[in-house]
């Protein structure tokens, strides 16, 4: 009989912080003291608060220790463990009012959260069947099977549930496009090619509760009458797929999974294609062209997947998460689901909250909280006391959320409205010292490298408005930029053929809508009211605050500051290559090198300078 | 006869046969949409965005890909289509080199047509960041040849080799704007499966494929391909008395507008000072000219030597079937022997 249960959590993010070496450290320390019959270790999926990884949670008493080291682990055993003094070090402190929180469900970071898509993750070992079983798992297929296919179809539509994978489209309504296509033979397919840069809640179910993707899968199945599903997952995930494998596995000898489910006479077989790394392959016509063996290239829809999808036949394609939310359905009943979000939107939404915040990590929210709720509550404000500036939301291909919209309710719908979208859940929070032209610029960076290259806007117009934001950002641009990166942005949202042309120029459509002032400043001036982008700064030093170390002179890399040994130092503009070590290499009390964005000269005025040189001062 | 569909198009009404594109509908019934990659004898993949089109009640979408659908309303022109459309172009001059004047396509290009009918802003692509177009010309094969700078990746070539062909030598390769037309290992045309059949270069849009040091022909005449038994009709194309090109009759009954590499590229031998233009008798060890009448009188006499089995055969595959048979017919029911054999291909 175990005393204690230790979760120590093993998804991604913390066995890179060395959840692995923290679990050895507790075997081994454990036997030292004789205790391994006394403290059972589970190693758990993905919590969400990465940021503090590795987690290490005690329980029954639920005290919740973060960033454990493995050199940390001798000393939690003896103090806690044996002797039971808290080891405070260890516990979380609030980043706001500084306050030690001991246990989890307390911490602003989980208390508003909701967790139903993730609500094995980090409770359950996902490796062990039982434990998913225990908790309600596999009786949402169970009351499936009892059911006709059109009425677990209803069940879903009554639900509201909507594609979790971006663009929000009705699941029960895609079931019953695809219940009502001809045919014998039809697919499920679980879209888990999470690509989005920083989107790792697909990955952290897959992880965390497999067995939540196959049931979902499985209730498809029933749905539409298929009896094979693929799961298309990233080679890039090799954790989720092992741990797939092993719930393929398991299911399959319990009976879950092959034929004759749970003795209904339903047959089903899922099998795992693992992509090879195009970010396109999420679009769903291209994941089927890519299981298919064929070059992973989007197709024109209609018709869509529903009614000719894998090899042709009738196909159900859903995401992760959306799959992870079915068994839900199907056990407590559409009502229940749908008392959770808004009118349009209901349930629940993981984002991967990054960025600027204090709490980074995994987060599931209900529909309809507030962006101000999700960045200043769960996230904790923003680092170092800096302003909130705008939250990028849905990934790359989302658009960027200003302050005044703080107070907006995030659902599928509000978000378009605002030039954004849901996307697969992406929420960067970018705070003053951010220019929002170079952020537009960055995600274009992505965007254009992965375009399928075969229709024209996408192709050209994503590379070509790059170029532009690229030549804004090194003091290239000019006024006509503005107008014409807008014209491109429009052709290019309107005329491709797929998801990702057509949502490419969010970032750029609405950095323009709501910072527009940001890309004239750059344009007009030559200044970066962020100082972020290089070429458009000017390093001073202040001659009073100079104490005359000559540090930042042996710092600079291209010898462009020049001064005697306590005299005020000097930087040559001219020879100035902005990579800012002078400015890193001042002591910090002394803070003489100042960083300005004053605009650069034109070359007429340029040629004025009275040195008869091409300096800026 | 398929059911046949009404829609209106731009205020007219048509009417087109069940499971045609709205694209083909619209040609078929002359009223233009401009289009790019679709051609009427491959299968529409809707890549190029040029035949965008707004239906009532839908997003606007690409007309070649859109079946006809009754009581269609269909506009191929708004204030929003014709400024997509126009973005669309320009990004694609841009990346594109203009030297008409020494293109060989100069005046059939498509780029050229839909630029005429589009229209586009010559400011807004002076704006725009025009790349280096560096590709280096593939010239390793001896019959066509390749400028990736004047590549539109329509994809009309892809789709040709691969349907037309059955050859599927090339396809696209890379992504994003590193994209382009390859063959396996994006090694020199030469070094691939191509059969040199020119169907893609036949079929490429713009100056991308060309033939090597094409000549423009005075005037053209419609005949049957010398070289082989199946007998394609083809245009050959003469210029100063001499022949110079030699293209597919696009519906022939025979290749179906199809041609091999012989009948498209084979033909220069017709321009040989060392061909043959009358018949040759051997007389004391010399090939010397003789007359038709002269040369079959010998045949006749000659044959008249030898009956059965002393005698045999040797057909030509540029012999036409019907010329074939009746060789066959002559040695069995003539000369009285089984022994006739082909000389397979050339």
């Amino acid at each position: 009989m175990y005393e204690r249960h230790i979760l120590i959590c093993a998804g991604t993010g913390c066995i890179s912080s060395g959840a692995d070496k923290v679990q050895e450290a507790l075997i081994k320390s454990l036997q030292e003291h004789n205790l391994q019959d006394k403290v059972r270790i589970i190693m758990s999926g993905c919590h969400g608060f990465c940021e503090k990884g590795p987690l290490f949670i005690v329980f029954p008493e639920d005290v919740f220790y973060c960033g454990v080291q493995a050199e940390d682990v001798p000393e939690l055993v003896e103090e806690y463990l044996i002797k039971g003094n808290m080891v405070e070090r260890l516990l979380y402190k609030d980043p706001v009012s500084e306050e030690i929180v001991i246990n989890h469900d307390k911490i602003m970071f989980y208390s508003k959260q909701q967790r139903l898509a993730l609500r094995n993750c980090g409770v359950i070992d996902p490796e062990n069947i039982d434990e998913y079983i225990i908790r309600g798992g596999y009786l949402g297929l169970k009351n499936a099977l009892k059911m006709e296919p059109s009425e677990v179809v209803e069940e879903i539509k009554s639900s509201g549930l909507r594609g979790r994978g971006g663009a929000g489209f009705p699941t029960g309504m895609k079931w019953q496009f695809c219940l009502s296509s001809e045919g014998a033979k039809k697919y499920v397919v679980c879209n888990a090619d999470e690509g989005d840069p920083g989107a790792f809640m697909d990955r952290s179910l897959l992880e965390g509760d497999p067995h939540a993707v196959l049931e979902g899968m499985m209730i498809t199945g029933q749905a539409i009458n298929a009896d094979e599903g693929y799961i298309y997952v990233r080679s890039e995930y090799p954790l989720a797929i092992q741990r797939l494998r092993t719930a393929i596995r398991q299911a399959e000898e319990y009976g879950m999974l092959g034929e004759n489910i749970l003795g209904f006479g339903f047959n089903f077989k899922v099998k795992i294609k693992e992509g090879a790394g195009a970010f396109v392959c999420g679009e769903e016509t291209a994941l089927l062209a890519s299981i298919e063996g064929r070059r992973g290239v989007p197709r024109h829809r209609p018709p869509f997947p529903a009614v000719e999808g894998l090899w042709n036949k009738p196909t159900v394609i859903n995401n992760v998460e959306t799959l992870a939310n079915v068994p839900l359905i199907l056990r407590r009943g559409a009502e229940q689901f749908a008392s959770v979000g808004t009118e349009g939107s209901k349930g629940t939404k993981v984002f991967a909250l990054t960025g600027k915040v204090n709490n980074t990590g995994l987060v599931e929210v209900p529909m309809g909280i507030t962006i101000r709720e999700v960045v200043f509550d769960i996230g904790g404000g923003i680092r170092f006391g800096k302003k909130f500036k705008a939250a990028q939301i849905g990934g790359p291909s989302g658009g960027c959320i200003p302050e005044e919209h703080l107070d907006l309710p995030i659902d599928f719908d509000s978000l378009t409205a605002a030039g954004a979208m849901m996307g697969s859940g992406g929420l960067v929070v970018v705070d003053e010292d951010t220019c929002m032209v170079d952020l537009a610029r960055y995600f274009l960076s992505f965007t254009k490298k992965e375009s399928c290259g075969q229709c024209i806007p996408c192709r050209i117009g994503t590379n070509q408005m790059y170029d532009i934001l690229e030549d804004i950002t090194e003091g290239r641009g000019k006024p006509e930029d503005v107008a014409l990166l807008e014209e491109l942005a429009t052709a290019v949202k309107k005329g491709s053929m797929c998801g990702l042309g057509q949502t490419a120029p969010n970032p750029v459509l609405t950095t323009l809508r709501y910072f527009r002032d940001e890309y004239e400043a750059h344009v007009n001036e030559k200044r970066c009211p962020a100082l972020v982008c290089k070429p458009l700064l000017q390093y001073y030093i202040d001659a009073e605050k100079c104490i005359g170390c000559q540090r930042c002179i042996k710092a600079c890399p291209v010898d462009a500051i020049t001064g005697e040994k306590k005299q005020p130092h000097e930087i040559d503009q001219e020879l100035c290559t902005q990579c800012s070590a002078c400015f890193d290499a001042c002591p910090k009390k002394v803070s003489a090198v100042v960083v300005v964005s004053e605009g650069l000269k034109t070359e007429e005025e340029v040629e004025v300078c009275e040195e008869g040189c091409k300096c800026q001062s | 006869m398929s059911e046949l569909i009404t829609l209106t198009i731009d205020g007219v009404e048509i009417k087109a046969e069940k499971g045609t594109s709205i694209l083909r509908a619209a040609l078929e019934n002359g009223i233009y949409i401009p289009h790019l990659c679709d051609h009427q004898d491959l299968t529409s993949v809707g890549i190029c965005r040029v035949c965008l089109v707004e239906i009532e009640g839908r997003r606007p979408t690409v007309s070649c890909m859109t079946p006809v659908e009754e009581g269609m309303v269909v506009t191929t022109s708004s204030e929003e289509l014709d400024m997509t459309r126009k973005v669309n172009m320009e990004l694609l001059i841009l990346h594109h080199d203009y030297d008409c004047q020494n293109c060989a396509k100069n005046s059939y290009c498509k780029l050229q047509e839909l630029t005429r009918y589009v229209g586009i802003d010559e400011e807004r692509i002076s704006a725009m960041r025009a790349p280096a177009l560096d590709f280096p010309i593939d010239d390793s094969n001896p019959y066509y040849q390749r400028d990736m700078n004047k590549c539109v990746l329509c994809g009309i070539c892809v789709r040709t080799c691969e349907e037309i062909q059955g050859d599927e030598c090339i396809d696209f390769a890379f992504r994003g704007i590193e994209t382009r037309i390859s063959v396996l290992g994006d090694k020199p045309i030469i070094d691939s499966t191509c059969v040199t059949c020119g169907e893609c270069v036949s079929r490429c849009p713009v100056g991308a494929l060309v033939p090597q040091k094409a000549i423009e022909p005075t005037y053209e005449v419609e005949t049957v391909c010398p070289f082989c038994g199946c007998g394609c009709n083809i245009l050959v194309g003469a210029r100063g008395g001499k022949l110079v090109s030699s293209t597919a009759v696009e519906d022939s009954p025979v290749s179906g507008g199809s041609l091999c590499v012989k009948g498209r590229y084979g033909l220069s031998f017709v321009n040989s000072p060392e061909r043959l233009t009358t018949p040759l008798i051997r007389r004391d060890g010399e090939l010397v000219e003789a007359s038709w009448e002269e040369a079959i009188s010998l045949i006749s006499e000659k044959l008249g030597q030898y009956k059965g089995d002393q005698f045999a055969t040797i057909a030509s595959a540029k012999c036409t079937v019907e010329d074939n048979y009746v060789l066959q017919k002559f040695t069995r029911a003539v000369m009285g022997t089984n022994n006739i054999d082909h000389c397979a291909r050339l």
